[in-house]
This record gives structure tokens, sequence and C-alpha cells, in this order.
């Protein structure tokens, strides 16, 4: 019988070869779906508390989220089967008028870690566009970056489309290096990360809220 | 007209020796219109300036004017008041203006009339750089080589120039598909394909057009900077996203596509935020501008005393123009740069032997703190610049220069001259690994990467791939 936490450190030491083997044992054994994918998301919140307390580097991040990812594609059938959906979907971009993601991509791979199912729009991504994505995948959250001083005009106009939509439960939440808590409660955001691990414990709070 | 620009590769330094390595002094000076000789033993500020949030669009224009106005108008008269002898201007300007080539061009007017008016009234002299967007990135992927966007930046160059620009400078993007991923994966080898095979043929391209352009307008072409890739690198390695280790390394690196410029035809200044300036300064003899502790007003370094080592304008990057205790934002950055120029130009006043204890002072002061400084140093510089001269084409180039440095890193920790964090000390063998199982062929290089990087982020026939 495969154990878990096996698996969960496999997952966090970015082992993807073991990690999906022993997913694939975890499935064989018949262990219960939600337990197999408590304990990678487990994984990828352990990683996300290092990453916070500076004992880790992104790149031990993008690792782990890759072995996770192999993990996930193997153990997604048996989830479908027991009727699993991921916690809920997020939608993520850079507001119109901005071209830098590498913010962007950290927290989408950090909300994919934890399970969100995650639309990523990219870059310079109009106000109407975050809207329509929101719609079209029932998204309980958005999540707005900016990295200059210049687009976060963009950012106000894109919360403000969002909000003004009164799309049932949706909330906006936003980051960047430029944005800060009190930008965030001027434009109306429900909420600021200031990194991507933190972003994980925001969005899980908004949506509780 | 880029048939008419013949590649210069360089094969030896200009400065060989790093007590010729200094700030104010450069074996190619520049003079310009009216003339202020960079590079010539004294060092000019560099300002720059930024608009605060607002959204650049027509509805906007006449405000936005009336702000550039006020901020030359205030800088200007500042600079006479505190009696610098030269001053560089920077218009950098934002996305929709090179978008839309006639608010650049406009801008740039109000700019260089301003200029001028200074020179005519109070003999003060002053040169004016324009640098545009490479908007190039807009469309994903890019276009790099046609289309709307190269059509625009090319008009915005040309008419910036035609109205009183007169040094052409760009904060290039080619390569940067590839590197932004290669940097959170802190891979070594992408990192190399980006800038020496994917940038440096897309600096080539460019820049035959830029000099080319220049030419045809009487302007400078000045050159460009590893903004995107080196100090993308640094502000990770701020955040603690990356280690500095891989950053500095990086840096080194970014010189070889920095210096594409050159050998098309650029002679100076390098663009401020270029921290790799300072390798490019001993290859090409060429004088550099750079910016360190008076440009925490647009990011914070660890490079803030070293990098004015060996520069020949100092910039201040870009400050939004809002109101601080001492006056709107530029005024006071023009203040603090013409005092840090003073200081330089005090030192240079005395001989060499002043200026040099000044320089080492900068360099001392920072580069055992952080290996992203510890690289800049004039003699890092120099052994780096001497490593990339060394080698036949630009990926062994790249190669050799991240070797050198990783070589230069490894001494400095083992010598007590430099902290490395123990958590990234690993990154040392890693990166030298990294390197080494690199295929000797470039050829070889290439396929291996097109085998493994994401196609769908450039167009290949765009880098001549």
């Amino acid at each position: 019988m495969v154990n878990l936490q096996n698996l969960a450190s496999a997952i966090e030491a970015g082992n993807r070869v073991e990690a999906t083997k022993l997913t694939k044992q975890a499935i064989e054994d018949k262990l219960p779906a939600k337990e197999m994918l408590d304990a990678m998301v487990g994984a990828m919140d352990s990683i996300g508390r290092k990453f916070q307390r500076n004992e880790v580097f992104v790149p031990e991040m993008l690792i782990a989220s890759r072995a996770m990812k192999e993990s996930m594609a193997a153990l997604e059938p048996v989830l479908v089967k027991a009727g699993i959906k991921p916690a809920f979907t997020a939608v993520i971009g850079t507001v119109q008028g901005d071209l830098h993601d590498i913010g962007k991509n950290l927290v989408a791979m950090m909300w994919k870690g934890a399970n969100f199912a995650v639309v990523d729009l990219g870059t310079n991504v109009s106000p109407e566009k975050f809207l329509e994505a929101a719609r079209q995948h029932g998204a309980r959250v958005v999540g707005l970056s900016a990295l200059l001083t210049t687009t976060m005009p963009a950012m106000k106009q894109t919360v403000s489309a969002l909000k003004g939509a009164k799309v049932p439960g949706l909330k906006v939440v936003i980051g960047g290096a430029p944005i800060t808590e009190e930008f965030a409660k001027e434009i109306g955001a429900d909420g600021f990360a200031p990194d991507a691990a933190s972003a994980v414990d925001l969005v899980r709070k908004v949506v509780a809220a | 007209m880029s048939e008419n620009i013949p590649l210069t590769r360089y094969a030896a330094l200009a400065i060989n020796n790093e007590q010729d390595l200094c700030f104010g002094r450069a074996p190619k000076p520049l003079r310009t219109r009216r003339g202020i000789v960079i590079g010539g033993g004294e060092v000019y500020p560099e300002l720059n300036f930024t608009l605060p949030a607002i959204s650049v669009e027509q509805s906007n224009h006449r405000e936005i004017c009336r702000q550039y106005r006020q901020i030359i108008s205030s800088a200007l008269t500042r600079a006479v008041e505190l009696e610098a002898s030269g001053l560089v201007v920077e218009f950098e300007t934002l996305p929709p203006m090179t978008e839309n080539p006639q608010w650049a061009i406009e801008i740039t007017k109000i700019l260089a009339d301003a200029m001028e008016d200074a020179y005519a009234k109070d003999g003060l002299r002053s040169a004016l750089r324009i640098t545009p967007n490479d908007t190039r990135e807009f469309i994903r992927p890019p276009m790099m080589r046609s289309g709307e966007k190269w059509e625009r930046m090319l008009a915005t160059f040309e008419g910036c120039a035609a109205a009183g620009a007169e040094l052409l400078s760009i904060e290039s993007v080619g390569g940067k598909e590839v590197h932004d991923d290669a940097l959170t994966m802190c891979d070594l080898g992408a990192v190399i394909f980006a800038l020496c095979v994917m940038g440096v043929r897309d600096m080539q391209f460019l820049w035959t057009h830029v000099t080319g352009m220049a030419r045809e307008q009487g302007a400078i072409s000045a050159g460009d900077t590893a903004c995107g890739f080196g100090n993308t690198a640094m502000v990770l390695a701020e955040q603690k996203l990356i280690p500095r280790v891989f950053a500095a390394v990086v840096r080194a690196v970014t010189a070889v596509r920095s210096l594409v410029a050159y050998e098309c035809g650029a002679v100076g200044p390098g663009k401020d935020c270029g921290y790799e300036n300072s390798i490019l300064k001993a290859i090409t003899g060429y004088p550099m501008s750079m910016e360190g502790k008076t440009a925490a007003c647009a990011h914070l370094s660890r490079v803030g005393n070293i990098a004015a080592a060996t520069c020949d304008t100092w910039s201040n990057e870009s400050v939004q123009n809002v109101r601080l205790l001492g006056g709107m934002a530029p005024t006071c950055y023009l203040e603090q740069l013409v005092y840090d120029c003073r200081l330089m130009n005090r030192a240079l006043s005395h001989g060499r032997e002043s200026s040099l204890m000044l320089r080492d002072w900068m360099v001392e002061s920072d580069e055992g703190l952080d290996p992203q400084a510890y690289v800049l140093s004039p003699a890092s510089a120099i052994a780096i610049a001497r490593a990339i001269v060394a080698e036949r084409d630009y990926y062994h180039s790249g190669k050799a220069a991240a070797l050198r440095a990783v070589e230069l890193l490894r001494e400095g920790a083992r010598g007590g001259r430099l902290k490395i964090g123990a958590r990234e000390m690993p990154y040392l063998d890693r990166m030298q690994h990294a390197v080494e199982s690199l295929p000797e062929a470039e050829d070889a290089f290439i396929g291996q990467m097109m085998d493994v990087v994401d196609l769908g982020k450039f167009v290949p026939k765009d880098y001549g791939l």
C-alpha cells in the first residue's frame, strides 16, 4: 500500500518520475481519490510556505508544480469518476497595455497547485475579455496583474467592469509590483496579494467570505 | 538601408587595464551637437522621467503635453541654477506613444525646443535621447521584422530624430519570449539560447536599421540595453525568487547580446539601465550611461555605487512626475544627479589618482556584498569582456561569459571577498555543469533547444532560425 506521505514528498522534491509512479500505484491500491488529491495539494502548500519563508527559490516551486501536473494527469480520470472537481475556477491575466507576465504565471502555477481550475488569458487583456471569460467559465475569482504604474488605470477600469457586471459571487483580486493594499481598496478589488504564494491563501479567504 | 552598415566584430578590448576603466573617460568619446563631449573627462547627468498614473490617450493629450512641458522647464531651470555644465535628457516613450508616433514626435519637439531655448538663453548644453518602446512584443507571438508595430517603431525613431532627438536608443526585447521562462527555471542553457542565439540575431537586424536611420537623420546611434533580461533577473533576485548568483551570471551573458548594437554602428552612450555597460565599455571603448543609487526612485538594486564606477553619463532611470517636498520629482532627481556628477567631476579634475580613488571606494563599497555587484567591478568586467572577445561566435562568447562569471564568483567567495548565501552556493556548481554540458557546436545547440523551447511563443524565421 502506497504511503501518501511519500507521494507528497516526491512532489515537493520535484521528483516527477517517482511522483507519477506513486500516484499510479496509489490508484492501483484503490486509495480514496480525495486523499490522493489532498496529499498533492498539501505538498504544493508546503513548498509554497517554504518559498514564503525564503527557504526555496522559484525553480524549486516550478519543479514541484511540474511533478504535480504529471501526477494529476494520472489521477484525473479517477477524480472524474469519483465526481471530484477542482475547488473552483479562477481567471487570470495581465491588464490591458501591460505585457509583463512572470508574476502572473507564478500565481497561475500556485493556483493550479491548490487545485483551482485556472483560465490564463495571457497579457494585455481588455476588461471586456476578462468579463467574458469570467462568465463563460463560471469563475469565482478573477486575478489581475500589472507591473507598470501607467497600467494601473487599466486595472481600475477592469475592476469597475467586473464589479459593474454584478456576476453573482465573483471576486476580484489584484497584484503586481506597484500595487498596494490601499490601491486595491481604492479601486474596489476584493483583495491584494504581495506575492505568488500569498495569492493562494488570499483566494481561499475571499471565496470563503 | 541595412546592407550599408558593415558589422564590426570585436576581437580585442579597447580597455585592457582595469586602471583605465573609470567614470568620465572613454577611449572613444562622443561629441554632441551642442558640444558636450561624453567620455571626454567629465560625467554628465542624464535625466529621465515619466508620467504619473494617467491613461495615455487622445482625450488626455493636452494634459500629457502640459506635464512634459512643465517637467523639462523646471528641470532645465534647476540645471542652470546649479550651473551644470551639460545635461542629457532621455525621453522614453510610453507604449501608446510609440503606437501613435505623432504623439511621441510632438512631445520630442516640446523637449527639444525647451532645450534649445535653454542653450540660447543660458548657454546650457544638452542632448536629447529618444527611446521608443519595442512594441513588437505587443503581438504574441511577436512579429520582429515586419508589420505595423515594426513600422510604427521605426516611424517613432525617424520622426523624433527629425524633431530634435539626437541620441537613438531602445530597450529591445528579441529573445525575451524564451528568456522569461528560462529565468524562472534558472535554466542557463535557455538563457544562452535566448540571448546569444535569438537576441543577437534580432539585434543585428534591429541595429542595422537604427544606425541607418540615425545616419539619414544626422542623429547618433547610441545603444541598447538588456533591461528586459538582466534587470528582470536582478528584480527577481531582489524579490528572492531566483538566486543572486544566477542573476549575476545572466548579467555577464547579457553583454554578448548588447554588444551587437556597437557591432552594428552604435557609438554610445549605451543606455542607462544596461548594467552590462561596464563590460561593453571595456570591449568597445565607447562612453556609457549608467544608473544606480540615484535610480532607486525607479527600482531597487544592490549595485548603487559600483554602477557609477565606469559611467560617462549618470542617470536616474525614471521617476514619475509627482510632487515631493523639494519640488516636482524630476527636478529633485535632476538636482541629485548634478551633485553626484559634481563629485565625480571634482575627482576627475584632481587627476587620475584621485578619480581612481573615488572609483575604488564606489567599487569596494558594493562588490563584496552581492554577486551582482561583484561581476561589475572593473577587474571582473575586464575579465568577462576578455572571455567574450576571445571566442569566435556569440554562442561560444555566451558560454565563456557565463563560465568566467561563475569562476569569478567562486574565487571571490573562496577568498572571502564576496558574501554568497549558503543556499545560493549549490547554484554555482549547477550553472557550471549546465554550461559545460551544452553541445560544442552552435548548430547542435540550436537543434537541441528548438526541441525543448515553446515554439508557440516566437516565430523562428523572424530570428533566422
